[in-house]
């Protein structure tokens, strides 16, 4: 099928960092069950870097491959470095996605944002949550 | 190996079809409404085909208008239907909430444009309608009651010739979009007490852009186009040839082998509605006695549709889905929320449609390898996560 980049189709049929860290310093979930897309990104933070990453997604082929392509772009940096990582960013990774879905980018530049954000939480580190998402006013998912 | 399980969306045009056309593309062109010989070759070529049409659905010549396809037939039944009932004052029109989007949108736009009322009934968990709703739903200003014969996404065929009965009883006309019926099941629109009938050619193995639309003598048609005299001036425009002759020819092979089609075709679906069902928390959707002969409609908890679609291509099994990445929304199929499904479990959902032309092997093959595609994208799944972690309850 040409709905997608090859880009695109090799980060769906063969996702980078799929699976948990049972023991995250940090994780964030956004989207729901009803609009059809669900990230959610495990962090591992060594001395401010992210020293591993991974995803689940539930969604569709673009859902996948922008979690999957996201995890990539933000191995290794500082949390600082991966606070400056945009959708557009992704898509261009990506080599493009239809207009339909770059919604799905969006989702997977959150779910990074909102697992930085629960690391903070979790270790009392003071942030400018102007930053950080805010999934309940977020109308890409037109919540439940 | 290459299955195409997508039947419903379109099927293969037969060499049937191809052979019958091949004259009407080359040296058969006259326009059926020219005096001279060419001109006549072709009004014959047109009256067989709608002899044929009309033998297939069991009404007379008279009563076939070839039309575009689905949509257009779809229309004009329901314009048809619409213009009689205001002429009386009768702007009532009863439908069901799971029909195609020909149906659905060509009603939406009466009601907002012209102030009729629509009833849509429930269809159910198994998709199918209690004839009893027709009678409890039909009222004095009633001038339409339009239910497809079967659903092109989850394949219930619905008590037709009952329905109609009521209708009659009541005085209502009865249209029924029999697009995914036509060439598949027996029909006959006598029996089945039906008024107007939508049809398709390409949805059995004809070409595309070529439909008819049954319209029972005596009721005055509505045109859609204004224009020639073509189709006793009910359908301008000079007539699509070269479709009508190979839709016709590839419906009298359909008509003739039905029987036997149905068979093979229903063992197959069996058989892959029996391979799939060892899936766990997945569920068929649709009646598993009356539905058609061609489809398996499942939906799998935990995962989405468009994905599962796409890994299936990488693997050559052709199919569709209801997911709202495939409907390009953001809400996925209106049928499978009119049989209740949640969004979460319909976003999950699965059609391959069968034809004669698929085989036990290729069944064998989807049986084996859907299990894989499905247990593949669970395994990365949140939602499927956290349900078997007991963290959220299973719906399916």
């Amino acid at each position: 099928m040409s709905l997608y980049s090859e880009k695109v189709m090799d980060h769906f049929t063969n996702p980078r960092n799929v699976g948990e860290i049972p023991d995250a310093d940090g994780v964030g979930e956004v989207g729901n069950v009803k609009c059809g897309d669900i990230m959610k990104f495990f962090l591992k933070i060594k001395e401010n870097r992210i020293e591993d990453v991974k995803f689940q997604t539930f969604g569709c082929g673009a859902a996948i491959a922008t979690s999957s392509i996201a995890t990539e772009m933000v191995k290794g940096k500082s949390l600082e470095e991966a606070m400056t990582l945009t959708n557009r960013e992704v898509v261009e990774a990506l080599g493009g996605l239809p207009a339909p879905k770059i919604h799905c980018s969006v989702l997977a530049e959150e779910a990074l944002k909102a697992a930085i954000q629960n690391y903070y939480e979790r270790n009392n580190i003071p942030y400018d949550k102007s930053l950080f998402p805010n999934c309940a006013e977020c109308e890409t998912c037109r919540m439940v | 190996m290459k299955i195409y399980a997508d039947n419903a969306a379109t099927t293969k045009m037969s060499e049937t079809a191809f052979n019958a056309m091949l004259p009407y593309l080359k040296e058969h062109y006259g326009n059926p409404s020219s005096l001279h010989t060419p001109g006549q070759q072709a009004a014959e070529a047109l009256q067989t085909a709608r002899e044929i049409v009309a033998d297939a659905i069991g009404c007379t010549p008279r009563e076939v208008l070839f039309t575009s396809g689905g949509s257009e037939s779809d229309n004009q039944a329901i314009l048809t239907a619409a213009k009689l009932g205001k002429k009386k004052g009768k702007k009532h029109i009863i439908s069901t909430a799971f029909e195609h989007h020909a149906v659905l949108h060509a009603l939406q736009k009466l009601e907002k444009e012209e102030g009729f009322e629509l009833t849509l009934l429930d269809v159910h968990e198994n998709g199918l309608i209690d004839p009893a709703q027709v009678a409890d739903a039909i009222r004095e200003d009633t001038c339409l009651v339009t239910i497809m014969y079967a659903n092109n996404e989850i394949g219930t065929v619905q008590p037709i010739a009952e329905i109609g009965a009521i209708c009659h009883d009541k005085n209502v006309l009865f249209h029924t979009d029999a697009v995914q019926v036509v060439g598949h099941l027996p029909i006959d629109v006598v029996s089945d007490n039906i008024d107007l009938l939508s049809l398709s050619g390409h949805k059995f193995h004809g070409p595309k852009g070529v439909g008819a639309l049954y319209v029972r003598k005596g009721i005055p048609i509505a045109t859609l186009i204004e224009g020639g005299a073509q189709e006793r001036g009910k359908r301008a425009g000079t007539e699509n040839m070269p479709a009508i002759v190979g839709m016709a020819a590839t419906l009298e092979e359909s008509m003739n082998r039905l029987t036997e089609n149905i068979q093979k075709i229903s063992a197959l679906r069996d058989q892959l509605i029996r391979g799939l069902s060892t899936i766990e928390h997945a569920a068929l959707n649709g009646d598993p006695e009356k539905r058609l002969p061609g489809n398996v409609s499942f939906c799998f908890e935990g995962i989405e549709g468009e994905a599962l679609l796409l890994l299936l291509n990488a693997k050559g099994i052709y199919a569709s889905s209801g997911s709202a990445c495939t409907s390009g929304s953001l809400d996925p199929s209106h049928v499978l929320l009119a049989i209740g499904r949640s969004h979460e479990i319909a976003h999950g959902s699965l059609r391959l449609s069968l034809s004669e032309e698929n085989t036990e092997e290729e069944v064998d093959y989807m049986i084996k390898e859907i299990p894989k595609v499905v247990d593949q994208l669970r395994m990365m799944s949140p939602v499927w996560v956290s349900k078997v972690r007991g963290e959220k309850d299973f719906i399916l």
